[in-house]
C-alpha cells in the first residue's frame, strides 16, 4: 500500500492545495511546514502552468503570480524546494499540474525526479483515462501514485477509471472549474459508493469546498476533502504574511472533517 | 512508446481534456460517426451550404496579378464570398446541424478575429439556438466591428481578459464554460484543433473547399494545380484547402503562418518555425512555449492567426514533409493586403493576406504553365480600420 493510501487509514483526510511560488517559493516552503503542523494529511503542490484549463479565476491568478516577475517559478526550482522540504517533513506530497509541464520536461525525467526528490503522487487534470498510458506506467515504475479523477459527468466511465485508480480517487464534486461555490448539488455519496464497489480505494472530494460545514458534509460521505481556492484567497490577501492565517484555516478544516 | 489513444495523426492529436468533458466529447464523436455518412444529414448540409452560405465559392482567375508577377497562373478560391465573409461558416453549419440532432439548444464558441464568432452567431440566429461567444479583450478592440455584428445577431459576447487576452485565452475560457454547462450546450470549436473528434470533424466540414477547387480547376484547366497556398492559425481553411489533394503528390501544399514581427523575435505566432511538441487545448501538436512548457504569449497583426499552436493534422503533414509551412511577417501581409485590393479589386482578410504574400514570392519563380491556387479564406472589410492604423491613418469604424 502506498504512503498516500495509508494516510487514509482510520481517519478522514484533509488535503490542502497551494500553488508553488505564490507569492514566492520561500513562502510555499513555509506553508508546507505550517500546514503539516496544522495536521494536514496530504499536501497538493501545484506547479504553475500558463493556461490552466480546469481552474477558476482564483487559481488562474495564483498561476500567473507564480510565473511572473524575476522570481518566476520553474519546474527545476520546484524540485529543489521539494528536496529541501524532505529534510524536514515526510508528509505525503502530491503534484498537481498540467500535462505540458510534465511532457515538455520529458515525462520520464519528470517522474523520476518526482521519485528522487521525494514526491508521492501526481495529478494531471487534463489527462483523462484515455490518455493515461502515456504517464501512469512511468509513475508505476518510479513508485509515484498517478491519481485519477471522476466527475459528476463520468457516469458509466466510473467503473473503468476506478478499476485502474491508484493512491486515492479524486472525486470532482461539481461541474465547472475549481473555485468556491454556493453549494454542491451532486450526489457525492453515490459517486463514492460506485467507485468503492469496483475498488477499495480512498475517495477524496474536491472543487467548491471552502467552509467547515461543507467540508464536514463531504467528509461524511467520503474519505477526505481537498481545498484549494479558499486557501489561495488567503495567500492572495496576506501574501508573505499568510502563514499563520493559512495554518489556522487548515487546523479548523482538519477538525471539521475529523 | 505506449499505446496511443484514438484520433491520432502520427503522434499528434488525442484527447487531453478534463474528465468532466469526456462524456460530452464522446457524445459529439458518437453523433458525428452516426451522421457523417447519413444521406439525410448530408442533404441538409449541402442544401444549407448552397442556399444559405452561397456555395460553391468561385475559383477566380487572377489575371492582373498573374500578368504582374510574370510567372505561374494564379487562381483565388473565393471563400471570402461565403455568407458571413469567410470559410468559417462551412464548419459552423455542419456542427450546428449536428448539435440540433444531439438535442442541444445552446452553442458556445471562441473567436479570434471574430469570423468564427460571427459565423456561429449567424447560424445560431437562423436555427434559433442560444449563442455565447468568448473573445479575448485584445481582439474585441482590434475587431470591434465583429463584436457589434455578433451582438446584432443576438449572441452574448464574453470579453476574456485572462492570460494574454487573445485567441488562446478565448479557447481556454470556452472549454471552462463547457464544463459548467454540458447538458444543453455544444461547443462549436472553430478550427481543426482541440480534442478528438474536433480536428477530424472540422476538417471534414471544411474539405468542401478542396473538393470544389479540384473540380473547378479540372474544368478550367484540365489539370490539377501545382501549389495550393493557405494561411494557418489553428489551420481550418488550410486543412480544408489541402485535404483532397493530400494523395495528389504533385500538388505542393503550403501553409503560411504568421511570423508577426519576425521568427527571430518574440513577437511571432509561427508555430512550426519556433514551436516544439507539446500538449495543450486537448491535443498533442506543436506549440510556441518556453523550456518548461509554459505557453508563449504569441503575436501577429492578424487576430485570427494569433495562436500559439497548430492543428494536429498539420503537425503530422509537416512531420511527413507532405506540406510545407512558411512564415510571413506583418509587413509582408499588409503589403499583400493592399496589393490584392489594388490589383484584383479583392480585399482579403489580413489572415488570407499571409497566403497572398507567399504566392507573390513564389509565382515569379514558377513557369507560366504552372498553376497556384490561393485560398482567400475571408474578406478584409473587418481589417480596414486596423490596417489604416498600421499605416498611421486614424479612421473611425
Amino acid at each position: 500500500m502506498s504512503r498516500i493510501t495509508e494516510t487514509f487509514k482510520d481517519k478522514k483526510a484533509f488535503i490542502p492545495f497551494i500553488t508553488c511560488g505564490d507569492p514566492d517559493l520561500e513562502t510555499t516552503e513555509k506553508l508546507v511546514y505550517a500546514m503539516d503542523r496544522a495536521r494536514a494529511d496530504i499536501i497538493e503542490l501545484g506547479i504553475p502552468f500558463s493556461d490552466p484549463m480546469a481552474e477558476g479565476p482564483v487559481i488562474q491568478a495564483a498561476n500567473i503570480r507564480a510565473l511572473s516577475g524575476v522570481g518566476m517559478v520553474t519546474t527545476d526550482k520546484v524540485f529543489d524546494m521539494v528536496r529541501k522540504i524532505r529534510k524536514t517533513t515526510d508528509i505525503p506530497l502530491v503534484f498537481m499540474t498540467y500535462a505540458n509541464v510534465v511532457f515538455s520536461y520529458g515525462s520520464e525525467r519528470f517522474i523520476s525526479a518526482c521519485r528522487e526528490s521525494g514526491m508521492d503522487g501526481l495529478i494531471l487534470p487534463d489527462i483523462p483515462y484515455e490518455e493515461k498510458d502515456e504517464f501512469a506506467p512511468l509513475c508505476r515504475r518510479y513508485g509515484i501514485d498517478f491519481i485519477s479523477l471522476v466527475a459528476p459527468t463520468s457516469e458509466d466511465r466510473i467503473e473503468k477509471i476506478a478499476n485502474d485508480a491508484e493512491g486515492f480517487m479524486y472525486c470532482v464534486s461539481s461541474l465547472g472549474v475549481t473555485g468556491t461555490r454556493s453549494g454542491i448539488t451532486t450526489d457525492v455519496g453515490e459517486m463514492v459508493k460506485r467507485v468503492k464497489k469496483i475498488k477499495d480505494i480512498p475517495c477524496a472530494v474536491g472543487f467548491g469546498i471552502s467552509d467547515t460545514v461543507t467540508a464536514k458534509d463531504m467528509a461524511a460521505c467520503s474519505d477526505g476533502v481537498i481545498v484549494g481556492s479558499a486557501i489561495i484567497k488567503i495567500i492572495a490577501e496576506y501574501k508573505r504574511d499568510c502563514i499563520p492565517y493559512v495554518e489556522d484555516y487548515v487546523r479548523k478544516m482538519k477538525e471539521a472533517v475529523s | 512508446m505506449s499505446k496511443m489513444s484514438k484520433g491520432r495523426f502520427g503522434v499528434h492529436g488525442g484527447m487531453y481534456i478534463p474528465e468532466t468533458l469526456m462524456n460530452a466529447v464522446n457524445e459529439v464523436d458518437e453523433a458525428y460517426r452516426k451522421y457523417k455518412d447519413d444521406p439525410e444529414f448530408n442533404r441538409e448540409l449541402t442544401s444549407m451550404l448552397n442556399e444559405y452560405a452561397g456555395r460553391p465559392s468561385r475559383l477566380y482567375y487572377a489575371k492582373r496579378m498573374t500578368k504582374a508577377l510574370r510567372g505561374a497562373k494564379i487562381y483565388l478560391k473565393r471563400e471570402d464570398m461565403n455568407h458571413t465573409g469567410s470559410h468559417k461558416v462551412n464548419n459552423v453549419i455542419g456542427q450546428m446541424l449536428l448539435a440540433k440532432r444531439m438535442g442541444k439548444t445552446r452553442v458556445i464558441a471562441e473567436t479570434g478575429a471574430g469570423q468564427h464568432g460571427v459565423a456561429t452567431a449567424t447560424v445560431a440566429a437562423m436555427m434559433d439556438m442560444e449563442c455565447e461567444i468568448f473573445m479575448g479583450k485584445e481582439d474585441t478592440v482590434r475587431q470591434a466591428l465583429n463584436v457589434y455584428r455578433m451582438k446584432l445577431l443576438g449572441a452574448k459576447v464574453h470579453v476574456v481578459d485572462s492570460g494574454t487576452a487573445t485567441l488562446k485565452d478565448a479557447v481556454s475560457e470556452t472549454f471552462r464554460e463547457w464544463t459548467n454547462r454540458i447538458d444543453d450546450t455544444h461547443y462549436v470549436l472553430g478550427s481543426v484543433m482541440g480534442p478528438y473528434p474536433f480536428p477530424e470533424m472540422v476538417r471534414d466540414f471544411q474539405s468542401v473547399i478542396s473538393r470544389e477547387i479540384k473540380s473547378q480547376i479540372m474544368e478550367k484547366e484540365g489539370k490539377l494545380p501545382d501549389a495550393v497556398i493557405a494561411c494557418v492559425g489553428g489551420g481550418s481553411n488550410a486543412m480544408g484547402a489541402f485535404y483532397n489533394f493530400i494523395e495528389d503528390k504533385n500538388v505542393k501544399l503550403i501553409g503560411c503562418e504568421a511570423a508577426g514581427k519576425g521568427v527571430d523575435t518574440f513577437e511571432t505566432a509561427a508555430t512550426i518555425s519556433v514551436g516544439r511538441p507539446g500538449i495543450f487545448h486537448g491535443m498533442k501538436s506543436y506549440f510556441c512555449q518556453d523550456e518548461y512548457g509554459q505557453i508563449a504569449p504569441v503575436y501577429s497583426i492578424s487576430a485570427g492567426l494569433d495562436y500559439p499552436g497548430i492543428g494536429p493534422e498539420h503537425a503530422y503533414l509537416h512531420d511527413l514533409g507532405r506540406a510545407e509551412y512558411v512564415a510571413v511577417t506583418d509587413d509582408e501581409a499588409v503589403e499583400a493586403f493592399e496589393y490584392l485590393s489594388r490589383t484584383e479589386g479583392v480585399i482579403p482578410a489580413i489572415e488570407s493576406a499571409h497566403a497572398v504574400a507567399h504566392a507573390m514570392k513564389l509565382a515569379p519563380a514558377m513557369a507560366e504553365d504552372k498553376i497556384i491556387v490561393i485560398n482567400i479564406s475571408g474578406r478584409g472589410d473587418k481589417d480596414c480600420a486596423a490596417i489604416a492604423r498600421y499605416r498611421g491613418e486614424d479612421i473611425y469604424e
